[in-house]
């Protein structure tokens, strides 16, 4: 089954609407709730990295069978510079915006990693940023 | 004391039951203080109240995606209707009291609340 949701451009209000959609879909296949709290919570965390570091938007894209779950994050850009920089905790380039909305502690992508069983971003400067969970069921 | 009943922490902080009516009577395991959402999406839990003095819509969804069952709002801010309604859709008690953070956390922790860490 695949879905495809949109990613309001800077929006914090809506921010997380996407991820919540994908849990309750989740939820109604009946999948072991542990999977997904940790699906949420890593795709939760790709939404806000959109929402707060990319301009234009994104797109999420859900691809579930009975093995896995994978769910694409992709936006428009500006893209990371040094992906194993952000991947280290603490690494920020939020904006105080961000900041005041409780975000920024660069703790997201390491978050991610914890919960994904596999992990792929695709990114470069001026490129889109890709973001790919997979969790095994 | 090992769960704590969430009518009883509201009376504890003087606090009303904003949302999430239903569910008041459910029991709480452990407290957690922030004013940073990443931090709340780190914790793998079950049984969590979340204080802060971060009154956001973002509050809620993050709740809602971090599984926290109540969330307490300090320093006597106000949550908005927006926000009441997502709390109840995914059944999170949202209490609010003029107690800040410190004082809440206190004041759960003396009365036997467990800290996550
Ligand atoms: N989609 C994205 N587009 C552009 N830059 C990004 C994107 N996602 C992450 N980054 C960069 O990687 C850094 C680290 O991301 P990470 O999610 O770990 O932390 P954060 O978003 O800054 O804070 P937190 O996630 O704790 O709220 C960001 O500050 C930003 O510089
Ligand atoms: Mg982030």
């Amino acid at each position: 089954m695949k879905f495809e949701f949109d990613i309001a451009d800077g929006d914090f209000a809506k921010a997380g609407t996407s991820s919540s959609q994908v849990k309750h879909i989740l939820k109604q296949l009946n999948v072991d709730t542990k999977i997904i709290k940790k699906t949420t919570v890593a795709i939760y965390e790709a939404e806000v990295n959109v929402v707060a570091h990319a301009v234009g938007g994104g797109k999420l894209l859900a691809d579930i069978n009975l093995e896995r779950i994978v769910v694409e994050v992709a936006d428009l850009g500006p893209g990371i510079a040094d992906i194993p920089q952000a991947m280290v905790e603490g690494f920020s380039t939020a904006s105080p915006e961000v900041i005041s909305m409780g975000f920024g502690a660069g703790m997201g992508l390491p978050n991610m990693r914890k919960n994904a069983d596999k992990l792929e971003i695709i990114s470069g400067v001026d490129e889109g940023t890709r973001v790919v969970i997979t969790n095994y069921i | 004391m090992k769960h704590m009943k969430i009518t009883n922490i509201a009376s504890l902080l003087g606090g009303d039951i904003v949302s999430g009516k239903t569910q008041q009577e459910n029991h709480i395991s452990f407290g957690f203080a922030a004013d940073l959402l990443s931090d709340v999406l780190t914790l793998d839990v079950e049984g969590v109240l979340f204080i802060t003095g971060l009154c956001t819509l973002q509050t809620i969804r993050t709740a809602e995606v971090a599984e926290i069952d109540c969330i307490v709002i300090a320093r006597g801010k106000k949550v908005s209707p927006a926000m009441v309604e997502l709390a109840n859709r995914n059944g999170i008690v949202v209490i609010e009291t003029e107690c800040s953070v410190y004082k809440a956390s206190g004041i759960l922790y003396e009365a036997g609340l467990k800290p996550i860490y």
